[in-house]
Order: C-alpha cells, then sequence, then structure tokens
C-alpha cells in the first residue's frame, strides 16, 4: 500500500513511544497499531473472562440484554461499546465490528468497500484489506481486519443465537471483520 | 423668547419615545434577570419567535437555558439539550444514540435525517408542527432508516410506518420494556401478579454510608430535643410534629435545616430552600429541579405555581409557590400526603379526578387504614413519583428512592411499565392499559378495550425459532 498522506502522531490513539513530537506515521501504519490493541484486548475479554467464566467454570452467563439479565456483556458489545467511547471523544478514527453473517443486522457490510474487504478477509484469513472510500463529503482510509473465532463461546453463541444467519462456524474460522476508518487529509 | 412650535416637540417627544422603547426592548433582550423581572419580562416574551412546547414553556423566557451562545450554532444548542436530558437518554440506553450515527458507514442515513441532533426531530417554538412528546416530524419517520424493515423482519410487511410507535411497540430512543426477549421473557403473565407491592425505601439503613450524606452533622441518633433559639420556639405544634418524623429519630435537629454557616458565621434561616433538603436528599432535589415543579427553580427564575400551568389547575392553589415544602409541609415531611393530597390539591384534570373512583385509590386507602401492608396502595406517587434503584459510585448498598422528575418517566409513558406497573401487574396488562387513552383517563377504571399486537407477534415467531432449532438438531 503506497504511504501518500500522514498524520501526526498526535492524532493516533496509543502512540506514546519515545518518537519526536511531530513524528509521522502512515494510515496503514496507525490502522495496523490501532488493530493490535483491539484484537488482543478483544481475545483477552473472549477467552480469559467469557469463555472462562461462561463455558469453562459456568458460573455466569454473557447475555446481549447483560444489566436486566446480571450477566456479562457480549464480547461484541465490549468492542462496541469501546468504540462508541472513542466515538464520544471525537478522536480521528472510528470503528465497528462487522459481518456477512452478523446476528445484528445493523452491522452487516454497508458500503462497497466494506462488504469486499469483508469477501476478502473471509477468503485470505490472516491478510488483512486496505481501501480508500468518499462517504459523506469525507474520504477515508479503510482498513478491514479478519475477525476469528478464539474462543468456544464464539461459536456456541452465535450457532445458536435465534438472529444468526449461519449456523455452523468453527474455532478458528472467520465470522467477521474489525473495519477502522481514518479520515484522509 | 421663541415657542417652541409644534412639530419640533413632535420630533422631540418621538426621540425620546423610540429611545425608551428601543432600551426597553433591548433590555429585556440582553439582561439575563429579565426572565424574573416583572417589568422586564413583557420585554424578553416579544422576542420569542413562537408558542414554546410543553416541555419547556416554563422556563422560554430564560433565553440563555437553551440558547447558550448567541453564535454557537446548532452545536451549542446540542450541548443545551444534553446538559438537561443526555443523563436521561444514556439511562434510557438511548437505541439511537449520536455515537450511532457519527461512525462515517452512516453518513447516507444523515443525509436523510440528521440524527445527531436533538432539533432535527424537536424543533422548539413551533406549535403547528409540534406532536405528542415535542416531536416535530412527521409520524412515520422511522421510513427514512427502516424502509426495508420487512426484508428482514416479514411479519411486518405491509404495516404502515406511521403505527411503528403509535401502536405502542417501538419508540425511537428508550425500549427498556419493550424489546422483543423481553416481551418472549414476560408472555402470558396475568393481568395480576401474585406478589403486589413496590420496593420499600431505605435510605436510613444506607444513609451513613451514602457518599455525600453529612454523617459526621448528623449521626443516626433519635432527637428529642429541638435546638431552635429560645426566641423562635413559640409553636408546640411544629415541636411536636417535627418529632414524629424520620428526621427527629435520626439525628436531624433544628439546626440540621435551619442553620447555615457562611465563612464560619452561623446564620438562623427561617424558610431553608430546597438547597437545604439537598444537604442530605441530593438525588431527590436533583429530581425536582429536573422536573416541572423545579425547573423554573433550577434556571434561576422564580418558582413555578399552578397559576403559571397550562395543564388544568384548582382556582384557590393558583398562587402557591412549588418548592419540596409545597408537597411535603415544613416539619411534619408527611409523606403520605405528599403522595396524594398533595398532588390533588392542585391538579384539576380527569385523570386525577377519576383517581377517587380507581382501584389504585381503593388499595390505597386500605394502606393508610393498615389493612395492606406498606407498598400494596397505589398513590398519585406511586407511578408519578417513583421509586427507582439507585447506586451510587463506590457504594456497595443500594438505595430504593423516589424519583422526583414526575415527567421522567411519562417521556414516553411506557417508561412506567418496568419500575410501576410490573411491581403488581403482567407485562401484557401493562402495555395494553398505557396504550388505551381513554383507561388512562378514566385512572384506569376498567379494563384496556384493545392489545398491543407486540406480544403475540414475538409469541409466533419464538414458536418458527423453536421449530427451526428442532429441526437443525440431528
Amino acid at each position: 500500500m503506497k504511504v501518500s498522506r500522514v498524520m501526526t502522531v498526535a492524532l493516533a490513539a496509543g502512540f506514546t513511544a519515545a518518537a519526536p513530537a511531530q513524528a509521522q506515521v502512515s494510515y496503514k501504519d496507525m490502522a495496523d497499531a490501532l488493530h493490535a490493541v483491539m484484537e488482543s484486548d478483544r481475545t483477552v475479554y473472549t477467552r480469559m473472562v467469557v469463555n472462562r467464566l461462561q463455558n469453562e467454570e459456568k458460573v455466569i452467563k454473557a447475555s446481549e440484554h447483560f444489566k436486566d439479565d446480571k450477566a456479562l456483556p457480549l464480547p461484541a458489545q465490549m468492542f462496541r461499546f469501546g468504540s462508541e467511547m472513542v466515538a464520544e471523544k471525537k478522536k480521528s478514527f472510528s470503528y465497528s465490528l462487522q459481518s456477512l453473517w452478523p446476528v445484528n443486522r445493523q452491522n452487516a457490510p454497508k458500503t462497497a468497500l466494506e462488504k469486499k474487504g469483508l469477501e476478502a478477509v473471509a477468503k485470505e484469513g490472516g491478510k488483512p484489506f486496505y481501501g480508500e472510500e468518499t462517504l459523506g463529503k469525507t474520504k477515508y482510509f479503510t482498513a478491514i481486519y479478519a475477525d476469528k473465532a478464539v474462543a468456544p463461546a464464539c461459536v456456541t453463541c452465535h450457532n445458536d443465537h435465534k438472529d444468526s444467519p449461519r449456523k455452523d462456524f468453527k474455532i478458528g474460522q472467520t465470522m467477521g471483520g474489525v473495519v477502522i476508518r481514518i479520515p484522509m487529509k | 423668547m421663541a415657542k417652541p412650535d409644534g412639530r419640533r416637540i413632535f420630533w422631540i417627544g418621538w426621540v425620546i419615545m423610540t429611545i425608551g422603547i428601543g432600551g426597553y426592548l433591548a433590555a429585556g433582550l440582553f439582561m439575563k434577570s429579565a426572565a424574573s423581572n416583572p417589568l422586564l419580562s413583557p420585554a424578553r416574551s416579544m422576542f420569542l419567535p413562537g408558542k414554546t412546547s410543553h416541555g419547556h414553556y416554563q422556563i422560554e423566557l430564560a433565553c440563555e437555558s437553551c440558547h447558550e451562545s448567541p453564535f454557537g450554532g446548532r452545536e451549542a444548542l446540542q450541548e443545551a439539550c444534553e446538559r438537561c436530558h443526555g443523563q436521561e437518554l444514556k439511562n434510557a440506553v438511548d437505541k439511537h444514540p449520536r455515537s450511532k450515527f457519527t461512525d462515517p458507514r452512516n453518513a447516507d442515513l444523515l443525509e436523510k435525517l440528521d440524527a445527531l441532533l436533538c432539533v432535527t426531530c424537536h424543533v422548539e417554538h413551533r406549535p403547528e408542527i409540534t406532536g405528542t412528546l415535542g416531536v416535530t416530524l412527521a409520524g412515520d419517520f422511522c421510513f427514512h432508516c427502516h424502509q426495508d424493515i420487512a426484508k428482514d423482519r416479514p411479519s411486518h410487511e405491509g404495516m404502515a410506518f406511521n403505527t411503528c410507535n403509535a401502536a405502542g411497540c417501538h419508540k425511537f430512543h428508550d425500549n427498556r420494556a419493550l424489546y422483543e426477549d423481553f416481551l418472549a421473557k414476560h408472555l402470558d403473565e396475568p393481568a395480576l401478579l401474585a406478589r403486589r407491592r413496590l420496593p420499600a425505601r431505605n435510605f436510613r439503613e444506607v444513609a451513613a454510608a451514602f457518599p455525600g450524606y453529612p454523617a459526621d452533622r448528623f449521626p443516626l441518633k433519635a432527637q428529642t430535643a429541638p435546638d431552635a433559639p429560645a426566641e423562635l420556639m413559640t409553636s408546640k405544634e411544629t415541636v411536636g410534629d417535627w418529632l414524629a418524623t424520620a428526621h427527629a429519630r435520626s439525628g436531624v435537629n433544628c439546626s440540621g435545616c435551619h442553620q447555615v454557616e457562611n465563612e464560619g458565621a452561623k446564620a438562623w434561616v427561617r424558610r431553608p430552600d430546597h438547597k437545604a433538603c439537598a444537604a442530605c436528599h441530593g438525588p431527590e432535589a436533583k429530581g425536582f429541579l429536573a422536573g416541572k415543579h423545579g425547573m423554573r427553580l433550577a434556571e434561576g427564575l422564580p418558582p413555578m405555581t399552578p397559576g403559571r400551568a397550562r395543564r388544568p389547575m384548582h382556582a384557590k392553589a393558583r398562587d402557591a409557590q412549588l418548592s419540596c415544602t409545597s408537597c411535603h409541609s415544613a416539619h411534619r415531611f408527611d409523606t403520605k400526603k405528599a403522595a396524594v393530597e398533595a398532588c390533588t390539591g392542585c391538579h384539576r384534570d380527569g385523570h386525577t379526578a377519576a383517581y377517587e373512583r380507581s382501584p389504585h385509590h381503593a388499595l390505597w386507602k386500605k394502606e393508610l387504614a393498615g389493612e395492606l401492608p406498606p407498598g400494596s396502595g397505589v398513590s398519585c406517587a406511586s407511578c408519578h413519583l417513583p421509586r427507582d434503584e439507585y447506586r451510587a459510585p463506590d457504594l456497595d448498598a443500594k438505595r430504593v428512592l423516589v424519583q422526583h422528575n414526575q415527567s421522567d418517566n411519562l417521556r414516553p409513558s411506557e417508561k412506567m411499565i418496568r419500575p410501576v406497573c410490573m411491581s403488581c401487574h403482567g407485562l401484557g396488562f401493562s402495555t395494553d392499559a398505557l396504550a388505551d387513552a381513554k383507561l388512562v383517563q378514566d385512572n384506569f377504571l376498567g379494563q384496556p378495550r384493545a392489545r398491543v399486537k407486540s406480544l403475540e407477534m414475538v409469541a409466533r415467531r419464538a414458536k418458527v425459532v423453536e421449530a427451526k432449532r428442532q429441526a437443525r438438531k440431528p
């Protein structure tokens, strides 16, 4: 991917290394770094909290209606709440979790690039997809990363959910994608 | 000396009058205090661009409350909306939060309906297009984004888009009592549940540990001797009233409310206002200031009076100034009187008038007579000043307290279903009853005449889903 435009470190979420204050990173590097954090946190929550306590220890359930059910938020909700909190902070990027087989239809691909990217990462496994698109009046750098089933909790929940359009997921398979968007200057 | 001619006198008079009127109008517009000044408020009211909605008319002259910055544009207006309504929306688990629409992938939806701003759907000062809950869009607005809903939910095929909300199935912001899985959990409940009881208040039990409660000033120890200055102790009745209260039992003496400390100097206040109550009853005072009874005080205006209300009120009450004590009456603080008589003393609408004939009132009378346990009767406050679970950060214990913003669960009234109606009634009955405008007007004397379809639709879908699940089993 040609790195044509740059943005300052200050705009990125977690770049605090000993780099000079005005060091610059490419859109792709910024998206990759953001995704590394997101994917790690998401995996930790899914494996060490939800899968351990719900599927292995069976001490608490995870539920979409976690407040009413006094349960754990689902990993997808955990991800979305973080994304909404970032949106409230008005940072210069946005991210979401989407799928070609979403439980919530709002999370199906909407733009042509999202569809293309989700199809690409579903086919090619670990390889991210990068592209540019204009939404509203803004041009975005859009990166899409495969989101895989990292624990039994992922597949049991999706395969059993009444609103899931696909019921044959297996551990390790790509279930959807993380979409990160950065507005281009 | 020549006499001034008539024309000259006319022009001098004209200039003086113009400056006078201009100055009067300018003072009304630019002086914030004009909102509460009886001489200047008529000048300020001339600048109102149209009749203000039911929600805001009480504070319409406090222009700065909403128009915080004259050149701030719609974003500044949005901040003002969120200042009063933001937390309420968060509590309601808003189904259409701003964050959903700041996502660039929804840019196309924003072009159809700018859901980032409250004023897209709630335009103020436009009575000719203002409907229920201050909505100024046509009732079929869901169509803009959900026009293909039947693809996902074939059961919705052919339904008109003005029925999403009007039929009682969906609300734009708050669907806590309406979402599918909640309905599925409460299918087939009886109209009357076996246990019918409101949660008991528990302030005394958790007060000492409650963040902000001045336990150092008021150790929870019963008081028997009033500590007011001797020259003020002229009414035995007042002392008797106080001794009968939870205040006396919980360590709150006269000085607790009447004595203020300012830079080390202590002063005695004869008529403490809501700020004195807020020292211990913070969340209650916050609710009071957010609702129709206290919102004028919150904006620095003179207190609300029934005479200013748009809803029917008793003439004899028109000049009563609303404060904590106008409903709770000072010293006695009788919550039972505050729960019914305080309301019926001012409100004169059909729903209030019908209360005495209602089955709810019959239960209330039985509770007052000791024939039913506390929490079994249904007063005005049971529904309109409901008991909420309140959990403060850093506090393990839950506090059950009265929500003093009586508008909170009326926007929309389906907000009553879970915390109020379902304390005694099944979900289906509760939903149907609230959707029946005549039954509401009659204060629930009778049965709902129609059924909201959502529960039946959920039950039908659950059967289809289960059949498919069974079919998938090997």
